[in-house]
């Protein structure tokens, strides 16, 4: 909170109090309306989010045409379900199999696939994970709970401002004969970024117990 | 550029703070800047590069000490400022009238 007070010369502030007023002042000069900002926030809290990539993932595990266009040309593959938009416009999968494990990051910010994971977690945004996966991303992984057999390579995508990754994660034992949507359950967002892996049906249903 | 942001294989952050069933906003402020970003982003008048540079060409110290949105908000009043659309004069104004109605 003390940012402004020792580059700008502006008395104590609280951010809260700051956004209010430059809200104010864009409304007034006609330069954002209200409604618009309302209809913003409502896309990425409700309508765009990890379930989109879900969707995508389901479909590439159930159908081996669309996991080749997928791994081809993400951009337009992700689009053939609806997904189109702001910070998904140059995507790029990259697939997890017994051999390569895929992690993604954005070391320099906090670019990530919006389009079909909505927005970042904080952890995603924050120095520690910026700052460490790219140089321990096995321990970053355990952090994370997740640890793989030491002859998995570990593969670390480094987002930019254009190109943005999502992880095609390995299909979970057990889950011959669900469909696409059975399928888009057991696909998490972390095992979309790589902090984690696919759920087993098993775990699904003991998650879902615990829950009831 | 180099700076604060190019954090890529620095040590000493610690481990990673995983938060259990994280809401997407953790304040209204944060829906609101984020918002504002995105809309005055709409108009074209700068890019994600642009984004980009007002955001982390800054003191190292506030840039480490901000969070994501403040980071932001901070990025946004630089362009906004540069662009002649809003001063920081201005927000500091509008932030009194704010606290003190009819002052």
């Amino acid at each position: 909170m003390a940012r402004h007070d020792h580059d700008h010369g502006a008395p104590p502030s609280d951010t809260a109090l700051r956004v209010k007023a430059l809200e104010s002042l864009l409304i007034e000069k006609g330069l954002v309306d209200p409604a618009a900002l309302d209809a913003l926030i409502d896309t990425y809290e409700n309508k765009v989010g990890p379930r989109n990539g879900a969707a995508v993932v389901a479909r590439a595990w159930s159908d081996p045409a669309y996991k080749a266009r997928l791994m081809d040309d993400a951009t337009a593959a992700i689009a053939e379900l609806g997904f189109t938009g702001r910070q998904g416009e140059h995507m790029v999968a990259v697939e997890n199999t017994a051999r390569v494990h895929n992690v993604v990051v954005c070391t320099l910010c906090s670019c990530y696939p919006w389009t079909v994971l909505g927005l970042p977690p904080v952890w995603y945004k924050a120095s520690p994970y910026r700052a460490r996966v790219v140089k321990e991303p096995r321990a970053v992984l355990a952090e994370f709970g997740v640890t793989l057999p030491e002859q998995v390579e570990m593969r670390v995508w480094d987002s930019t401002a254009e190109i943005r990754y999502l992880v095609l994660p390995q299909r979970p034992a057990g889950s011959d004969g669900l469909d696409e949507a059975e399928l888009a359950e057991l696909v998490t967002r972390n095992s979309m970024i790589g902090t984690g892996l696919a759920r087993t049906p098993g775990a699904l249903r003991a998650k879902t117990e615990a829950a009831e | 550029m180099n700076g604060a942001h190019d954090m890529g294989g620095m040590d000493g952050f610690g481990p990673v703070e995983i938060e259990k069933n994280e809401p997407l906003f953790h304040a209204e402020w944060e829906r609101r800047a984020m918002a504002l970003t995105v809309a005055m982003g709409a108009h074209g008048l700068w890019n994600i590069d642009m984004s980009r540079y007002a955001r982390e060409n800054r003191d190292p110290l506030g840039y480490l000490a901000d969070s994501y949105y403040e980071r932001w908000l901070y990025g946004l009043e630089v362009l906004l400022e540069r662009n002649g659309l809003v001063t920081r004069d201005e927000i500091v104004a509008r932030m009194q009238a704010l606290v003190e109605p009819g002052s």
